[in-house]
């Protein structure tokens, strides 16, 4: 804890005065998520601030340890439950509506869990208790927050189960999760995770291991949900293309750390940061056809024990060479607004990266 | 794809070097007229359920039941389709990893289907795999040098300059360091040792390599690299590709042509500019409308989606006739009853379907649709005002969607000038003719179609839509019944496995 502190002062723009209740429905600032580990300590989250408001959605995109799902299980407040608060190390703040998170008394937020926040994860299979039929998880989940006899609970998982686009729930419910398809169980776990009404709805890669058709209708029916329950949803993806589809704003992460955040247009039309680049050319696009190669990120996601010094990616980084003297290797740069809420965190100058946007990678995308 | 221009090939140049990336889609023009590499006919491979203290047989997942089609040399056949169509058994069974049911695999003009495993080994040095899994399918105990060396071993191949040298040059190709000789699987990320799974496949030099989901299991950029890598050694060793995924940016990235799966049948054919530009099948046409397109614009834009509902059905009782009526929104009586056959259309362009889109319908007689097409799919028309959107309107008792499509349907009368614009990039002349046939094509057929779908209308509204829910909820309750079965076999034959 006390290494956190000194590295407490990188923190992003918006946070000004950290004490005081923000006015925005979730609020996260400087958040830090370290795990010591026999190798060192894992820095996977590593100093993130954002905010999500009612009714919107807000995409974290990254790759496979950027520090996506850890951040999104630091507000759902599991990383605590599962380590028994001895192994891992959580600093900063995650105010949801009005309420501290990071701090607050675990009974505090397990009362939170399921009524405030819910969360869909990306493999229903394994998220689901084999054991139980589909109508009991969801029964449960109810009568955690509901003070309601079997009976109404049972009413009201069916009526969630029909909600989702279950064929005939009532006898559904009583299946197992195994005996539903891939597609059927992510409704479920929807169905579970809607169960209490939640306000915020976290959902983690919730159509990565689905097909694109159904993949589709899941999407839908979360876009559907949220138009009808006006909650905030933060969606965890590494699939722009879902981005685009859902997202109002996003959140770039690398190396546990945001580099890159804006509203969705903004991203898509004059991304800032050479990650984004990065992440941009390597999509093979299904709307255009294109013999030319893609423009892939070189080399490796860095490792979260030693990350890069300076910018951490700067090793990938085509740019790093483009900033006067070793800033890249040495200075760790901080978000600054670029655009109308537009942040990015590079050491390029606005001038340069506009340049390299406009000239070098959009003609190539 | 016809016959005769298969015997021509003879004398066709082996582009053993050549290919170049830029050139891809000359060269898919022009592959036509290159040699079959692999030939499948009828292709079937079921796997059987077996009940009872007999064991006897009681049904059989029909995971591939009956599918033709060629690689020819030096080209890349993309293979998409859902989970659970068949497309990676169609993988397995084409290396002979796995012996199929029924159907034939001629390689090279050599009939493999029944070869037995000593007679298929030489052959192995030919057909390699990559597998998508690049945790599973390395060694954990082994060196990488000794897991690239194995099918020299295996082989009893003695490379130039010695094993080592070889397995390190082959590293290298891959974009590895030669001092990762040494090292253990586990010492390396996803990528590399999907790159270390391609270095093994090419060890041997293979003529056709099965690629079953080569990049899934990656990262994006990483993704983007074996991408690369996969393409560029294909112009280096003029390898041929059968590639096999369920994401169709990718598959359109690599392709030259392209099978398009459901339940155990290839639906349709063709090549890439064709499949993406204007599909036929419903099915490949609800696909493509599904992906999400990176482009936060195109939300608004795009006039309408096709939002298939349900799932695939299970292939153990797939549906009768054509396997999509269950979920098509253009099904009709013929549908039920009769399977279409896989036709050339267009050249270059094969489609199973009684009525295709963007072409001529081939049962323009049939035109009452089933009760269960009006509910198949959930047409997704955004409030938001589009340039297309009075079009969209218009068509919205037709089903249309995939906007490449429906950007040509908006533009029927502009359909020849546009398909010239569309050809001006090309630098072939002759292309450009065929295109704008095309387009004029398209533009008539379109036209018949809004037609049909009007008459179909009229008809339709007298249909009584309650009585038949009820029957279709039926159906999908055994169907539902049948999946589960699905499930239980194919766990058993994983614990078989």
């Amino acid at each position: 804890m006390t290494e956190l502190s000194k590295t407490g002062a990188a923190v992003g723009e918006p946070v000004s005065a950290p004490s005081d209740a923000p006015s925005t429905f979730l609020e996260v600032r400087d958040l830090k998520v370290h795990f010591p580990t026999d190798d060192g300590l894992v820095k996977s989250v590593d100093g993130l601030s954002f905010s999500v408001e009612k009714g919107k959605t807000l995409s974290i995109v990254g790759e496979s340890g950027s520090g996506k799902s850890v951040t999104s299980l630091a507000i759902m407040g599991l990383h605590r439950l599962g380590a028994r608060g001895k192994n891992v190390q959580m600093s900063g703040e995650i105010w949801l509506d009005g309420q501290e998170l990071v701090n607050a008394d675990p009974d505090e937020v397990r009362k939170l869990r399921g009524r405030e926040m819910a969360m869909i994860f990306q493999d229903p299979l394994s998220a689901m208790h084999p054991y139980y039929t589909i109508g009991s998880q969801i029964v449960e989940a109810y009568r955690v927050h509901h003070k309601v006899d079997k009976k109404t609970a049972r009413k009201r998982a069916i009526e969630m189960l029909d909600r989702v686009g279950i064929p005939e729930p009532a006898k559904r419910a009583d299946s197992y999760p195994h005996e539903f398809s891939g597609g059927m169980r992510q409704r479920a776990m929807i169905a579970m995770a809607l169960v209490n009404n939640p306000e915020l709805l976290i959902a983690d890669e919730p159509t990565t291991a689905l097909d694109v058709t159904v993949q589709a209708q899941i999407l839908d029916l979360i876009r559907d949900l949220q138009k009808e329950f006006g909650s905030a949803v933060i969606l965890i993806t590494h699939d722009l293309g879902v981005v685009a589809e859902i997202a109002d704003e996003v959140l770039v992460m690398y190396g546990g750390r945001c580099v890159e955040r804006g509203a969705v247009d903004e991203i898509f039309e004059k991304p800032q940061h050479p990650y984004t680049w990065g992440l941009l050319g390597s999509m093979p696009r299904i709307d255009r056809e294109t013999s030319d190669r893609l423009i892939p990120v070189k080399g490796q996601p860095p490792s979260l024990i030693n990350v890069p010094s300076g910018c951490a990616f700067h090793p990938r980084c085509p740019y790093a060479d483009l900033p006067k003297g070793d800033v890249t290797r040495t200075v760790r740069p901080e978000l600054q607004l670029v655009g109308s809420g537009h942040y990015t965190a590079c050491h390029l100058s606005q001038e340069d990266r506009t340049r390299i946007w406009t000239e070098e990678i959009a003609p190539k995308l | 794809m016809s016959e005769t221009k298969k015997t021509d090939a003879a004398d066709a140049v082996v582009p053993q070097q050549a290919v170049a990336p830029e050139d891809r889609a000359d060269s898919a023009k022009g592959s036509g007229d290159r040699e079959v590499l692999l030939r499948v006919q009828g292709l079937k491979k079921h796997f059987p359920i077996r009940k009872g203290v007999l064991q006897r047989q009681v049904a059989a997942v029909k995971a591939v039941d009956g599918i033709d089609f060629e690689v020819r040399k030096g080209e890349t056949l993309g293979v998409v389709g859902e989970s659970g169509c068949g497309k990676s058994t169609m993988g397995r069974v084409i290396t002979r990893l796995q012996d199929p049911t029924g159907g034939t695999i001629e390689f090279e003009g050599q009939d493999i289907t029944s070869l037995s495993v000593g007679k298929m080994r030489p052959l192995r040095r030919d057909i390699q795999m990559i597998f998508q899994d690049p945790y599973g399918s390395l060694n954990p105990r082994h060196t990488i040098g000794s897991i690239v060396s194995a099918p020299f071993r295996l082989q009893g191949v003695a490379p130039e300059g010695g094993v080592k040298k070889e397995v390190q040059r082959l590293l290298e190709l891959v974009g590895l360091s030669p001092e990762h000789y040494n090292r253990y699987p586990h010492e390396f990320s996803g990528g590399q040792r999907q790159r270390i799974g391609i270095a093994r496949a090419l060890a041997l030099k293979p003529k056709l390599v099965v690629a079953d989901e080569p990049v899934s299991a990656l990262d994006v950029s990483i993704q983007a690299q074996v991408v690369n890598l996969m393409d560029d050694l294909q112009s280096e060793l003029g390898l041929t590709y059968v590639i096999i995924a369920h994401d169709l940016s990718v598959v359109r990235h690599v392709s030259d042509r392209i099978a398009v799966m459901y339940l155990g049948k290839i639906v349709e054919l063709a090549d890439r500019t064709s499949l993406y530009e204007a599909p036929m099948h419903p099915y490949t046409k609800a696909l493509m409308s599904a992906v999400p397109v990176p482009d936060p614009k195109r939300r608004g834009a795009k006039s309408e989606r096709i939002l298939l509902k349900g799932d695939v059905p299970s292939p153990i009782a797939p549906p009768s006739g054509c396997r999509f009526h269950t979920r098509c929104w253009k099904a009709t009586e013929i549908c039920k009853t009769t399977e279409p056959p896989l036709l050339e259309l267009k050249p270059g362009q094969q489609v199973a379907c009684h009525h295709p889109e963007n072409a001529a319908d081939q049962a323009p007689q049939d035109t009452v649709l089933l009760s269960a097409a009006r509910e198949a799919v959930e047409l997704v028309i955004p409030a938001q005002s589009s340039p297309q959107e009075s079009e969209a309107s218009k068509e919205a008792s037709e089903p249309e969607a995939a906007e490449p499509v429906v950007a040509k349907a908006a533009a029927e009368e502009e359909a020849p000038a546009e398909a010239e614009a569309e050809a001006e990039g090309a630098d072939d002349a002759a292309e450009a003719e065929t295109e704008a046939e095309e387009g004029d094509a398209s533009a008539e057929t379109e036209a018949h179609e809004a037609e049909a779908s009007a008459d179909a209308e009229a008809a339709e509204v007298d249909a009584s839509v309650e009585a038949e829910t009820e029957a279709a909820e039926v159906d999908a309750s055994v169907e539902a019944e049948a999946k589960s079965d699905a499930a239980e076999a194919d766990r058993q034959e994983s614990t078989d496995k």
